[in-house]
């Protein structure tokens, strides 16, 4: 396999300078676009590791995701922040990225944790080795996500039926007070 | 003048036909080649949001009801756990019971083929439902807004 370490390298930093971007810009449709171009990229890092499936799912339902954000962005009146962040939040936030880090140096650190892809690599190398015999699914993510992991599939698929719920119930347009939802948003 | 310009209308009558087709194709071959269920379902929601986009919501409701969505969502949910429970008659939920054809055939890999095309119908639907929903939402407020932007 080829080394393609640079053209990820070059995709991650990109990334990491869209989501700065993201998070300090004061646009918020400034802050959706660079969103949807760190998923871009994201969907650009999943094509160069090999994984079409995934980088195919991860284009499509970005572009979703960005028409939903701007239309989204766009209906609410204010679309600008200029008001200062909060210190407390700012010195709490950065309290817990260091615990992060420094609990994440002390698992993956020391020698209790088993090493990278270990125990996982012994399921998946069931999967490689049956899956197109076991279900003759040309497709192995296929043969992995609804067959051998179809429980999987199934908690996704509701976990989208209740987001549909709560976005109906949410936004619905009967039987709500005028100036209600207003007031909410 | 509802919706966007005769421009993007025109277009969008031209292109959401293939659009459809392309995710339908997806959906089918999900099993041989990359894709599957839940994109090629994305990609048809997107089709019906674009005619949303571009004529307004009468033209989309018109094309797919929400009374239509509303079914095919919960057909698409309920399809997916009768394909699961059928596999409880060789033993496990969720066993592949279904013959498994020819290897790289359509007709191939049992339960799979089946479990994509509802996934993408429980896909599609739903993100369909979840834009019309956010779209119908204060859609007066937005006209207003892009009105004051433009004068």
């Amino acid at each position: 396999m080829e080394n393609i370490a640079p053209q990820l390298y070059t995709l991650l930093v990109f990334m990491v300078i869209g989501s700065v971007v993201a998070v300090e810009t004061k646009n918020l449709l400034s802050a959706v676009i660079s969103v949807s171009a760190v998923g871009f990229a994201l969907s650009v890092a999943f094509l160069f590791m090999g994984a079409p499936d995934i980088a195919i799912t991860q284009l499509v339902v970005e572009i979703l995701v960005l028409i939903i954000l701007i239309r989204g962005t766009i209906l609410l009146d204010n679309t600008s922040v200029e008001t200062h962040r909060d210190t407390l939040a700012v010195v709490t936030s950065l309290i817990f990225f260091g615990l992060l880090l420094g609990f994440g140096a002390m698992i993956f650190g020391s020698k209790g944790f088993p090493e990278f892809g270990e125990p996982l690599m012994r399921v998946s190398r069931v999967y490689v080795q049956t899956g197109l015999p076991a279900t003759y699914a040309a497709n192995i993510v296929t043969s992995v996500i609804l067959d051998f992991r179809a429980y999987d599939t199934l908690g996704e698929a509701t976990v989208l039926f209740a987001s549909v719920l709560g976005a109906l119930a949410l936004l619905r347009k009967d039987g709500k007070v005028k100036g209600e939802g207003v007031a909410a948003a | 003048m509802k919706g966007m310009t005769l421009i993007v209308k025109t277009i969008t009558d031209f292109v959401a036909a293939f659009i459809v087709v392309f995710g339908a194709y997806i959906v089918l071959y999900g099993h041989l080649t990359p894709g599957g269920g839940f994109a090629g379902g994305v990609i048809i929601a997107c089709a019906f949001i674009l005619v949303m986009l571009a004529h307004g919501k009468e033209q989309a409701f018109a094309r797919l009801p929400e009374k239509a969505a509303h079914a095919l969502d919960s057909g698409g949910a309920l399809a997916f756990l009768i394909i699961g429970w059928l596999g409880v008659s060789g033993g496990f939920f969720f066993l592949n019971v279904f013959g498994r054809g020819e290897m790289f055939r359509l007709l191939s890999s049992g339960m799979i083929f089946p479990l994509n095309i509802a996934i993408a119908f429980k896909v599609g639907s739903s993100l369909f439902l979840v834009f019309a929903a956010l779209a119908m939402f204060r859609r007066r407020s937005f006209r207003s807004m892009i009105e004051e932007e433009l004068s």
